[in-house]
Parts: structure tokens; C-alpha cells; sequence
């Protein structure tokens, strides 16, 4: 089975990078075995799609927006990642839902999407992420970690 | 890089300038396609119109338009298959926000059926034609390969590792793609859809005043202000008329910050990019807010004017200036595209104009690709492999003080540079980037931007989706990062636009 992680966001917007950090520290620890493949997709958008052929689990990580207060973790699978998609306030918005809708145009969709985040605090132009959701990093990191290696034999 | 070489005095190799000229047009090739397909053909082309399509009567109109060699009924039977099961997978989800279905989309289902199964083609050939990055540039989108001077490749018929015969092979067959699919696809496509909505040949003008700083110089020694010296000739429209292109002074060029969130000394004055001041001054509501004072100061861009005017730059500014200089194949082009449409010159000031500005500018840019990549092959042939200038490498030997104008022609529009090096060090550095020229909040004397112009007075048939104003926006190509204002999920923030007006 093959598991891709891959970080979106803008990481000149502080936490809207929160993905890009959190691929960052995963490459560091590199602890992840070989058919996880661990990915900064930044701000690409469409110029990803390549990268989702033959992926089985699609595991995004990303500041997703919620009610919750800043730096809550959140986890989303396949239901609700639509509603993730239509609810995400950031510049690479138009990225990742033509991504996914043409990922499945394509027939190349994983069959498993799942989403892991943190609701950001800050938008503002910034390559530090805020203090509660620099706190939060950590145990992200660790989520998908662990999501990652469900899928390892 | 150019604002350095400028400020330096230094001339970069033949084949640097080649192979700049190479990089850059592929990039125009592919920026322009993946813009229409991807991110302005679902303006016009409904995807769940699609569904209702005859695959037989979808493969005569392929046909009729061109011998592309997808168009057989079972293959667009295939597309509208995926489509079916895409839509009934019910996970439209993040595409229930979209537009399907509007009374603006008119376009018959075939057309439909054509054009989604062309978006999807164009995403595989973007990935593959690109690939001449990757040989040229070493990665894509952020090439690793340029530096002051020249470039920073390997040019060498003996090494593998080098520019090569091999690679230059490589790159003929992708150029050879490119420009089959826009000769095929790409050209036909705008021509087929384009009678469906020739209204919008009459709307979505933007300020009738256009900037080019021109680009892809022909020669080693070109001189950017020479008519004929640059591939994409340098100059400026004054008023919709295209009998005269005056010259650019870069001199003319400010930016106000008016209305900008920043300050300078007195927010009324333009600043000169040499002597520009980027200071952020954030006057706005905490968000998250409902509106924003246009009275003050509302947008992070400044304000980039030309003698005090605001331009409109970008694929249209572009091709008016070289059809005004009598570019032959711009020339040629143009006047084959308004015969088919049966429209005056003047529809070219209009969203429409943009769209098919942008296709000639890519068809053309896609015959030239082949000739400059033979150049190069000719010119290392000779035995140039010069690809850097190393004169001015050490900071040691430049002038205790200097300032250079890089100038270029993004994709999405002009594009310019300035540095200030003072004892070996940058002392100033502004970037006067195409989305502020054409989506820039207004100036000390009030004037709307490109964007604003195009937009006031656009029907919409549905406030609530206002399928209308992304047209006449997407046109544009705006910078996603730097207009996410406009570009809002929900559509709501364009509403206002309209409702504002």
C-alpha cells in the first residue's frame, strides 16, 4: 500500500504553512519507512496531480478552519473532506479542491483522503508560525506519524 | 538577475541568452495553456452540461475543427463516462460552490463534452511538455540554472551531463508538442467556443492604456528601446489607439501607496521604483471584517502608474503593441483570428480579447521555440560554450556604487526589478510585479486600476453567483497569492464588488 503525505499552504502566511512546517520536521526526523512518501506541495495546486497516481492513502496536512480555537489538532476522513475543501480560507484554496476534482476526472483519486491539521490563528505574512500553533507542531507531527504507519504492514 | 547584470554593464553569452529565451517561452507555453484550461475554461465550458452530449455529434465537431488525433465517439464516450461517475460519486463537494448549470453558460453539451476532455489532456501534456525545465532549468517551477551573468548549465557536445545533442533532440520533441496541441487544440478550442459568447467582445475592457516592456531579445548586443531588437517589442498604447506604440520611458514609472498599506514621507506622491519604500502601515479593521474603508487606505498593493496612468499588462498589452509595430506573425495571427470571429480590432479591448490575446501570443511563441533551440544547436556547434560571464563574479570588481533596471515579460505581464548596490551590497531593492499594474487599488488622483475598469458595469445575471465577474477577473491571470481578496470561496467579497457599483 502506498501512503503519501503531503503538506499544503503558503509558508509565507505563517500558519497557512503549518503544513510546509510540519513536512519540514517530519523530513528531519526521517522516520518514516520507504513507501511513505513525504511531500512539501506548498502552493502548487494542479502541478501535484502527478504525484497521486498509484497513491492508496492520501494524507494532507494543513491549516484547516474550524470553530475550534486556534491550534486545536483536527482530523477529517473521506465525508468530511469536501467539506474541509469548501470551507478553506487561504491562497492555495483554488489549488487543492481542481487538485482532488481532477485527481478523480482522472480515475487517479486515492481511495483514502485523509486530512490533518491545525486551525490557524494567523494569516498574517510571516515565516514564523504563531506561538499556540508552533506549540501544537509537535504533536501534529506525531499524528501523522502514526496515521502514516496504520497503513505500514 | 537582469537588474544586477544592468547595474554591472553585463552582457551575458549567446547561449545564456538562448536558453533564457528557451526557458521562458516554454514557460509562456505552458503558463498559457494550464491558465485557459485549468483555470478559466470552466468560466465557459459546464461540466455537467457534458452529461447531455451525443459522443458521436461531440466527435464531428472535433473533427470539423481539427485533426487533432483524440476525436473518435468512443473516446469522448470514455470522458463523459468519468464524468458521469464523478458527478454521481456525489462528491462534487468542493465544486457545489461552482457555477454549473448558470443561464450565462452557453455553450451547447458537445462543446461541453469537447472541452472538458481537452482539460484533461492538457494536464498531461503541461507535464510532459515541461520537462524541458528540467533539462534546462533542473527542477520546475523554481529553476535552479540562472545566475548574474549567464546561466548556470553546462553546455558541452562531448559531456553527458551537459547540453548536448541528446538534449537538444529532447527538447525539439517536446517543443514539437507544444505547439502540435496549440496549432491542434489550444488555437481551435478559442475558436470554437469564442462565437458562443461574442458579447464579451464588447465587455470587460479594462483603461484602454497598455505597457510592454518587451522581451526575448534576438540578438547578444539587442537594445530593448530598437524596434525589431526583442522578439515581443517593448512600448506603450495611450487610449485604445493602436496607429502609434510610443516608446517606454522606465523613468515614468511610480507607485502611490495612497491607498496602500504602506507609508511613504506623503502618501500623495508617487515614488520612482529607484527610490521606492516598501514601509507596511496596516490602517484596516481587525479582521475578520465585513467591508474596508475605500476612502483610506485598503489594499496591500501599491499602485504602479505610467506618467501618471494606470496599464493594463499582460498577453492583450502584449500582442496589441506587437500588431501596432507590425509584428509579421502577431500581425498575421490577430487578423486570422478577428476574420473567423467576424469581429472589428476594437472587440480585442474585452475579456474575450484577453482570452484570445493570450492563444496568439502561445501560438506564436510555440513556432518561434524550434528556431532559437536550432540557434543554440548552431552556435555550439561553432564551438561557443560560453554560457557566463565570470568578469564581474567578485564583488571586488564593481563600483563603489550602482543601480540597474531589471526588466521582463511574465507570463502574466510586465514584470520589473530595480536595485541600488552601494559598497558591494544591495542598498535598495523594489519589484514592481504585473497584478499590482493591472488589479491595484486607486491612486492620489482617484484613478481605478485595470481591473476595476473592466469590471463596472458587467450584468449578472445571478447575484448570488457572479459567474460574470470571474470571467472578466480570470482574463486578467490574476497572481493567486497576491489577489486572494478577490478570489474569495464563497464569492461573497465579489458580490460586493458588484453590489458596490
Amino acid at each position: 500500500m502506498k501512503t503519501l503525505v503531503l503538506g499544503v499552504g503558503n509558508y509565507l502566511l505563517s500558519d497557512d504553512g503549518v503544513g510546509v512546517h510540519a513536512i519540514q520536521r517530519l523530513l528531519e526526523q526521517n522516520c518514516l519507512p520507504e513507501e511513505v512518501q513525504v511531500i512539501d506541495g506548498g502552493t502548487l495546486g494542479l502541478d501535484l496531480l502527478y504525484l497521486l497516481e498509484g497513491v492508496d492513502r492520501l494524507i494532507l496536512v494543513d491549516a484547516v478552519k474550524t470553530s475550534f480555537p486556534p491550534g486545536t489538532l483536527v482530523r477529517l476522513d473521506n465525508e468530511q473532506v469536501p467539506a474541509y475543501l469548501s470551507l478553506k480560507v487561504s491562497p492555495h484554496e483554488i489549488g487543492v479542491p481542481e487538485l482532488l476534482m481532477a485527481a478523480q476526472l482522472r480515475d487517479i483519486a486515492p481511495p483514502e483522503i485523509v486530512v490533518l491539521g491545525i486551525q490557524p490563528e494567523s494569516l498574517e505574512t510571516s515565516v514564523e508560525l504563531s506561538p499556540c500553533v508552533a506549540a501544537s507542531l509537535e504533536q501534529l507531527v506525531k499524528q501523522v506519524t502514526t496515521e502514516a504507519m496504520r497503513g505500514v504492514a | 538577475m537582469r537588474a544586477v547584470e544592468d547595474a554591472l554593464k553585463i552582457k551575458i553569452p549567446t547561449n545564456a541568452r538562448l536558453i533564457r529565451n528557451i526557458i521562458e517561452g516554454i514557460q509562456y507555453i505552458q503558463d498559457h495553456v494550464v491558465h485557459f484550461y485549468h483555470l478559466h475554461a470552466l468560466d465557459w465550458v459546464d461540466i455537467t452540461s457534458a452529461l447531455k452530449a451525443d459522443p458521436e455529434a461531440t466527435a464531428k465537431l472535433a473533427q470539423s475543427i481539427s485533426d487533432w488525433k483524440y476525436s473518435s465517439p468512443t473516446y469522448f464516450q470514455g470522458v463523459q463516462n468519468r464524468i458521469k461517475t464523478f458527478v454521481n460519486s456525489g462528491q462534487l463537494g468542493p465544486f457545489a460552490n461552482a457555477y454549473w448549470g448558470h443561464s450565462a453558460y452557453k455553450l451547447p453539451p458537445e462543446a461541453n463534452l469537447m472541452g472538458v476532455a481537452h482539460y484533461l489532456e492538457a494536464l498531461d501534456w503541461q507535464r510532459e511538455v515541461i520537462k524541458a525545465h528540467a533539462i534546462l532549468g533542473a527542477k520546475n517551477p523554481h529553476l535552479q540554472t540562472y545566475l548574474v551573468g549567464g546561466m548556470a548549465v553546462p553546455v558541452d557536445p562531448n559531456s553527458q551531463a551537459a547540453i548536448n545533442a541528446d538534449k537538444i533532440g529532447q527538447l525539439l520533441g517536446y517543443f514539437a508538442k507544444a505547439r502540435e496541441f496549440v496549432e491542434k487544440v489550444y488555437l481551435p478550442d478559442v475558436l470554437a467556443v469564442a462565437p458562443f459568447y461574442l458579447e464579451w467582445g464588447g465587455m470587460g475592457e479594462g483603461c484602454g492604456n497598455f505597457l510592454s516592456y518587451g522581451d526575448f531579445p534576438l540578438m547578444d548586443d539587442a537594445n530593448p528601446d530598437k524596434a525589431g531588437d526583442l522578439f515581443i517589442p517593448r512600448g506603450i498604447i495611450l487610449n485604445r489607439d493602436i496607429s502609434k506604440v510610443l516608446p517606454l520611458d522606465s523613468q515614468k514609472i511610480s507607485e502611490y501607496v495612497t491607498h496602500s498599506w504602506y507609508s511613504y514621507g506623503d502618501d500623495k506622491q508617487g515614488k520612482h521604483p529607484y527610490d521606492g519604500e516598501t514601509k507596511p502601515n496596516y490602517t484596516g479593521p481587525k479582521p475578520p471584517y465585513e467591508y474596508l474603508n475605500t476612502e483610506g487606505k485598503y489594499s496591500w498593493l501599491k499602485a504602479p502608474r505610467y506618467d501618471n496612468k494606470p496599464m493594463e499588462v499582460g498577453p492583450l498589452a502584449r500582442m496589441l503593441i506587437a500588431y501596432a509595430s507590425g509584428h509579421p506573425r502577431v500581425k498575421f495571427y490577430v487578423n486570422t483570428v478577428l476574420a473567423k470571429l467576424n469581429v472589428p480590432v476594437t472587440a480585442l479591448f474585452s475579456t474575450l480579447g484577453r482570452t484570445a490575446a493570450r492563444c496568439i501570443e502561445t501560438m506564436v511563441i510555440a513556432e518561434q521555440l524550434e528556431t532559437w533551440t536550432k540557434e543554440l544547436a548552431e552556435n555550439i556547434a561553432w564551438g561557443d560554450l560560453r554560457i557566463h560571464e565570470n568578469v564581474h563574479w567578485e564583488p571586488s570588481t564593481w563600483p563603489a556604487e550602482a543601480k540597474g533596471w531589471g526588466w521582463t515579460e511574465a507570463p502574466r505581464g510586465a514584470l520589473g526589478h530595480w536595485v541600488q548596490i552601494k559598497d558591494g551590497k544591495i542598498a535598495n531593492y523594489q519589484a514592481v510585479v504585473p497584478s499590482t499594474w493591472n488589479g491595484s487599488p486607486r491612486d492620489a488622483q482617484d484613478q481605478p486600476s485595470p481591473y476595476e475598469s473592466a469590471l463596472v458595469g458587467t450584468p449578472i445575471a445571478d447575484p448570488k453567483k457572479p459567474l460574470e465577474i470571474l470571467r472578466t477577473v480570470h482574463s486578467f491571470d490574476p497572481c493567486m497569492a497576491c489577489a486572494v481578496h478577490v478570489l474569495d470561496p464563497n464569492g461573497e467579497e465579489i458580490v460586493r464588488v458588484k453590489v458596490s457599483e
